[in-house]
């Protein structure tokens, strides 16, 4: 039987302000508990939110980065419910008027299993919104007892609603990925998973082909992107066998267990609040300019989509190494430092995915922590390029650019790593060869081909790996041929 | 002394006639002998005062002074004033001490006037008589059997008695003018936005508005320059710039057109306050007025809109009462949801559970749009009813509570009666207009009558201007009850 899953999300992303969204506490994650928590944090009589003009131009950009209508004019409204890491009795968030409409995002998205080739997919960006942060319960703080830590409370958030457009967990992980970099990318969030910067529910039905929309559950709170799979992968099996053995979906709020690898209903809708939503007495609406919105599109960087295009088109890159390259932001500036110095713009690409990103995974470091510096690569890049050292020359200067830094002319010199591009020089180390390995020479022109790599090796190792394989190769080609 | 105005005290201070701690003492020992009948007061900090009073004097010795620096003035207790108990009239509150200071503390700090206590107020301001407040109700000076008003009815009742010089209060649907009428005294409520929210505890934030009570337009123009101004803090704060509210306290009326609303001099206007408010606009006749009949015709509409915005607001306000992180908690609960429930419903009065009641309902879904956004709408029209009717006419004038000040308990039961009284004030702060109200004569019973005064946006000393012009002409202001 053909089911047909449906996935939208909800991303809540931490803007990067240093201060709340509604006052000037500090946002800096980490604090001792209750450090961070000012005046209006902890909803003190009389106070009043102020509204951060940072977390609007961040929300702004978003907005503009995925081509969204940004409204000039939206609402902030006070969602009441009851918790104790909620002070005031209600969040302020936007309701019914958003500050950003209806937009787009375009994902590659690569099939996680079968032989299925990766493809392009556009998601609908139904609207983000600003709102506050809660602070945080935690549970058996003292004594068995619930403390409550308002650090938190008041950070900015941008809750980021798709459109139901996604019909896989390969999708809606590429969807979350495609978005954490975009939101990185344009600078409005660190993205950091671990700290709760970037946090997803996932809303998941399924139906039958052509049937309407099947009741959604709704996962709370994934904050990583292989988690996100599992849950998914788990929900939407456990809502096939659910109908297919003659139950109903029931609509639900559900927690992923990493744990089990399983999901379990927190609430079902008949005990959904009732928020009382209503315009916060306390903000005048926000109104966005048309200079505010000039101001932050000039901002704005060539996006991840555009540079990938710009790398396919113009470069000549495949799909497979512009999406690599800019899966960050770091990885793509440096990518393009580089080919500005070098020139080769496959070299350097396959520097970068290959060497320099395994690297980076060994040491489990960001890019932006990379010690090597896109100066420091260039330097390399152009030796690679100008056939001064090898391949394998250049991974010697590569682990020592690393671990001592320095510049890699310097480093090839003092290393002896210049291989020898000398063609007379070849040609009598190649017949040198040729003359001590008569019997050999006579298995290979009587169509033993394979024994050419045993003739690139004794070269190389006479050359002490200097030789310049392409030169060798040819050099011993045309010997060898006779 | 405790009659001279705040101009008197200012110069009798600057001649060092008296000290600021001298007249701060003199009103301490009145509030001493007094507050135990009239209750104005919740709390005093003589300590505190004197001390106060102290650095007022020095800065009076040495030439820092402003004018009304070395003044002691009584603070509503909605006012969060560092290291004060601040209750809000409230059991909810009854040991909070505020960590910092609202606005307007700020501004009379920096004034350099004296806090001389924190007055008594219906419970969350909400309340036309101030029975609502824990701490009991506070009496009216002009007899001990009658209620001040409410909510501001503490500053209300301190000012009448003479023992403050100078009151703060807060007016969301009439706070300040209805309780400044039933006692006899000046109040003004300025346009909304003109002095800061900041650090007042809020009732309905979109009506709340601080303004002085005192016992002449005069004064009040010297309290409202230290009042009001821009503060970055409450995103409502009108950007304009500071205004000297005595510059226009000497202008003649000659050609002034005040408009009188049909509206207000309809059926339930006791005779004798209709009787009072017609004999001071025949003296403003006299003071060259002309009279334009205007009509308000949402004037009906104003009460049952502003008992569904104003608890709206008010429900989602008062949340942050849950007993999690200050303020009364339960002593006794089995589980989260049983501690926010006893702590609320122990710590709130019946007044507030009511307005809660009715806020969380018309909020709530499926309500909403009849309720909620429909008042929206009609308060639009209200607002637009004053817009038509300044087109006629420069100020408009009516009575300021359809009756004088009705005995303690008399309407305790019945909320609605209760609500009424305050019919000709709340369309004002629906608009977000000026008002105030001058004391005009007294009722049959002896009682003061109030006559409100309302201005178009910003047209505070236009407004003081008129009271003052009046209150030259005639002396009810200066009417004083024995006590």
């Amino acid at each position: 039987m053909q089911w047909e899953t449906v996935i939208g999300l909800e991303v809540h992303t931490q803007l990067s302000t240093h201060t709340k969204i509604f006052s000037g506490a500090s946002t800096t994650y980490g604090a001792e508990p209750n450090t961070q928590a000012d005046a209006v944090s902890i909803a003190l009589p009389g106070v009043l939110p102020v509204l951060n003009k940072g977390a609007v131009e961040r929300a702004v950009k978003f907005g503009l980065a995925v081509g969204a209508h940004i409204a000039p004019r939206s609402v902030f409204a006070r969602k009441n419910y009851f918790y104790p890491d909620l002070p005031k009795g209600y969040q302020i968030s936007q309701f019914d008027l958003p500050v950003v409409g209806m937009g787009q995002l375009t994902i590659q998205v690569e099939p996680l299993s079968g032989n299925a080739k990766p493809y392009e997919k556009v998601v609908r960006i139904t609207r983000a919104h600003l709102e506050e942060d809660a602070g945080k319960s935690v549970h058996g703080a003292s004594q068995g007892m619930t403390g409550v830590d308002l650090n938190r409370a008041g950070t900015p958030l941008l809750e980021i609603v798709s459109e139901p457009d996604m019909c896989s967990a390969a999708e809606a992980v590429a969807y979350a990925k495609t978005l954490h970099n975009l939101v990185r990318w344009i600078g409005i969030s660190d993205g950091n998973m671990q700290e709760g910067s970037f946090r997803c529910d996932v809303n998941v039905s399924v139906r039958k082909p052509g049937e309407p929309l099947g009741t959604r559950r709704e996962i709370k709170n994934l904050n990583s992107f292989k988690y996100m799979q599992q849950a998914i992968d788990y929900e939407v099996q456990w809502q096939i066998d659910t109908i297919e053995s003659g139950g109903k979906i029931h609509q639900a709020t559900i927690l992923f267990n990493p744990d089990t690898g399983e999901t379990r209903a927190m609430r079902s809708k008949e005990d959904a609040h009732d928020y009382r939503y209503f315009p916060d007495p306390d903000l005048l609406p926000l109104d966005i300019t048309p200079q505010m919105l000039d101001a932050m599109r000039a901002t704005l960087p060539e996006l991840p989509e555009a540079r990938r295009a710009r790398y396919v088109n113009e470069l000549a890159l495949s799909a497979y190494d512009a999406n690599s390259l800019t899966s960050s932001r770091e990885m793509a500036d440096f990518f393009d430092v580089c080919v500005s110095a070098v020139g080769n713009a496959k070299l350097c690409a396959n520097w970068l995915i290959g060497e320099l990103s395994a690297q980076l995974n060994r040491d489990g470091l960001e890019m932006a922590q990379c010690p090597v510096t896109p100066q420091q690569m260039s330097g390399m890049l152009a030796r690679i390029a100008d056939n001064t050292i090898s391949n394998s020359g250049a991974k010697e200067v590569f682990r020592t650019l690393w671990s001592d830094g320095g510049e890699a002319d310097a480093i090839i010199e003092s290393k002896g790593l210049k291989q020898v591009s000398d063609s007379g020089a070849i040609e009598a180390l190649v017949d040198e060869i040729i003359a001590a390995q008569a019997d050999k020479v006579a298995e290979y022109r009587s169509g033993k081909d394979k024994l050419f790599g045993f003739f690139v090796g004794l070269a190389m190792k006479a050359s002490k790996g200097k030789a310049n394989p392409a030169q060798l190769n040819e050099v011993l080609l045309k010997k060898l041929a006779g | 002394m405790i009659n001279a105005s705040l101009k008197q005290l200012s110069a009798l201070l600057a001649e060092k006639k008296i000290s600021s701690v001298e007249l701060t003492q003199l009103y301490l020992d009145r509030i001493a002998t007094h507050n135990p009948v009239y209750n104005a007061y919740i709390t005093v900090d003589a300590k505190t005062s004197l001390a106060q009073a102290l650095a007022a004097d020095e800065l009076l010795a040495g030439g820092g002074a402003q004018a009304l620096t070395g003044i002691p003035i009584a603070q509503k207790d909605i006012f969060c004033a560092k290291g004060w108990r601040t209750t809000c009239g409230s059991k909810m509150l009854s040991d909070f001490i505020a960590p910092y200071d609202a606005h307007v503390i700020e501004q009379f700090n920096k004034a350099g006037c004296i806090n001389l206590g924190k007055t008594n107020m219906d419970e969350f301001a909400m309340g036309s008589s101030n029975e609502t407040s824990y701490f009991g109700p506070v009496r009216n000076p002009w007899n001990q059997k009658a209620v001040p008003g409410g909510s501001s009815g503490g500053a209300a009742s301190a000012v009448a008695a003479r023992l403050c010089a100078a009151a703060t209060g807060t007016d969301t649907g009439g706070s300040i003018r209805q309780p400044a009428a039933l006692c006899g005294i000046t109040g003004i409520k300025p346009t909304y936005g003109t002095v800061s929210r900041y650090g007042m505890i809020a009732f309905a934030s979109s009506l709340d508005q601080a303004g002085p009570m005192a016992r002449s337009a005069e004064d009040c123009a010297l309290m409202l320059n230290v009042m009001t101004g821009f503060d970055e803090r409450d995103s409502t704060s009108l950007q304009r710039d500071k205004e000297d509210y005595t510059a226009k306290l000497h202008l003649p009326l000659a050609g002034l057109r005040i408009g009188l609303p049909k509206e207000f001099f309809a059926e339930g206007l006791s005779a004798d306050v209709g009787s009072r408010v017609q004999e001071a606009i025949a003296e403003y006749k006299k003071l060259g007025a002309t009279l334009v009949e205007i009509s308000l015709p949402n004037t009906k509409l104003a009460v049952p809109v502003y008992y569904v915005l104003a608890p709206a607001e008010a429900s989602s306000n008062l949340s942050r009462f849950d007993g999690v992180r200050y303020g009364y908690r339960a002593p006794e609960y089995t589980d989260l949801a049983d501690m926010y429930e006893k702590s609320r419903s122990q710590g709130f009065g019946e007044e507030v559970k009511r307005r809660i009641m009715i806020g969380t309902y018309v909020l709530s879904h499926g309500y909403y749009d009849a309720y909620y956004l429909q008042a929206q709408k009609i308060r639009r029209l209200i607002a637009q009813d004053f817009t038509d009717a300044f087109k006629q006419c420069d100020i408009i004038m009516g009575p300021t509570s359809p009756s004088t000040a009705f005995n303690l308990g008399e309407k305790g039961d019945d909320p609605v009666q209760m609500y009424l009284s305050d019919i000709y004030t709340i369309a004002v702060n629906l608009a977000g207009l000026p008002g105030m109200s001058i004391p005009c004569g007294f009722g049959d019973n002896a009682m003061p009558v109030g006559l409100q005064i309302i201005g178009n946006y910003f047209e505070e000393a236009h407004m003081l201007n008129v009271a003052h012009q009046y209150q030259l002409a005639t002396d009810w202001h200066s009417r004083a009850p024995q006590i």
